[in-house]
């Protein structure tokens, strides 16, 4: 771990932020494709089966 | 092969899911390796001190921000001019990635700001301009949950991308146009005076080339769900009609 000296809290809490808010966008992403596909398969599936 | 052969969905959707892979892994590891080369290998400012690091955070992010609704913009003008959905749910797709790497661009300014200005915030030119950004993706977002019709929705989107495109150009320049304010010139410029060292500079490019590649694989994919979203909704209105 580097130094940072007095600016540590500014310096951590800016990383801290960022990193949470860019995983917060990937997963949330992730997570609506994913329902979305599986809505999609189960309806197409019962399109078939009703014919 | 045309450009537009990507409006066919099905098109978009196989070429789009060959590359996610390499995207999602390019752009891991370029922010990755940006980030720990970054924060820790490179040495302390000699005025700033270690809140230097911040800055492979807050330039991609802000780049992004800016970069993010101009490619709405040209995304929206292709609906408005040749109607094709692809390219209007692709502008719906990056909004949401825009507000976020806008309020990154926003919070690690502040952050940075408040050691080194003495305030968290202040009404500068290029900081105000991101916020009327920030708000401008917002508006943009709520329009489009708004409306049912997604036509009418993605007409009225992009006229507020238009209108919304001054902002954007406002927030990258607008340091060169008033001379004033907190917030020092671009830190990445052709002039050497101005440009940041090259020990800053070289993980800055591999963080911004990381935030890109980001950028593009996280509005693939989510434009390739907006397209399943909208075939979901054609498919049980056309089950109802046939009921």
């Amino acid at each position: 771990m580097p130094d940072l000296g007095k600016y540590a809290d500014a310096v951590l809490s800016a990383y801290a932020a960022s990193l949470v808010l860019l995983v917060a966008l990937v997963l949330v992403t992730l997570w609506r494709g994913r329902k979305v596909r599986r809505e999609m398969e189960n309806l197409q599936s019962r399109i078939k089966r009703n014919g | 092969m045309s450009i537009w052969e990507y409006a066919n969905p099905k098109k978009f959707l196989a070429t789009t899911e060959r590359v996610m892979p390499t995207l999602w892994i390019s752009s891991a590891a370029l922010i990755s390796v940006g980030l720990v080369w970054g924060f820790f290998f490179t040495p302390d400012d000699y005025r700033q001190g270690s809140t230097v690091k911040i800055i492979f955070l807050h330039v991609p992010s802000a780049l992004m921000a800016i970069n993010a609704w101009f490619m709405m913009l040209v995304t929206s003008l292709v609906w408005v001019i040749r109607r094709h959905h692809v390219s209007a749910l692709a502008a719906r797709a990056a909004a949401p990635v825009g507000v976020v790497m806008t309020l990154i661009a926003l919070v690690t300014g502040a952050i940075w700001g408040q050691p080194m200005w003495g305030t968290w915030w202040a009404w500068d030119p290029r900081l105000t301009s991101f916020l009327v950004l920030f708000l401008f993706y917002l508006g943009y977002i709520a329009l489009w949950e708004a409306i049912d019709n997604p036509d009418t929705a993605a007409d009225l989107t992009s006229i507020l991308c238009l209108v919304g495109s001054v902002f954007a150009v406002l927030s990258r320049y607008a340091v060169n146009f008033w001379n004033q304010g907190l917030h020092q010139g671009a830190s990445l410029s052709l002039d050497k005076e101005e440009n940041v060292a090259d020990v800053f500079s070289n993980p800055l490019y591999v963080c911004m080339a990381g935030f890109v590649l980001l950028f593009i694989a996280l509005v693939f994919y989510r434009t390739g769900t907006e397209i399943r979203a909208r075939r979901i909704k054609a498919l049980i209105a056309r089950e109802r009609l046939e009921a």
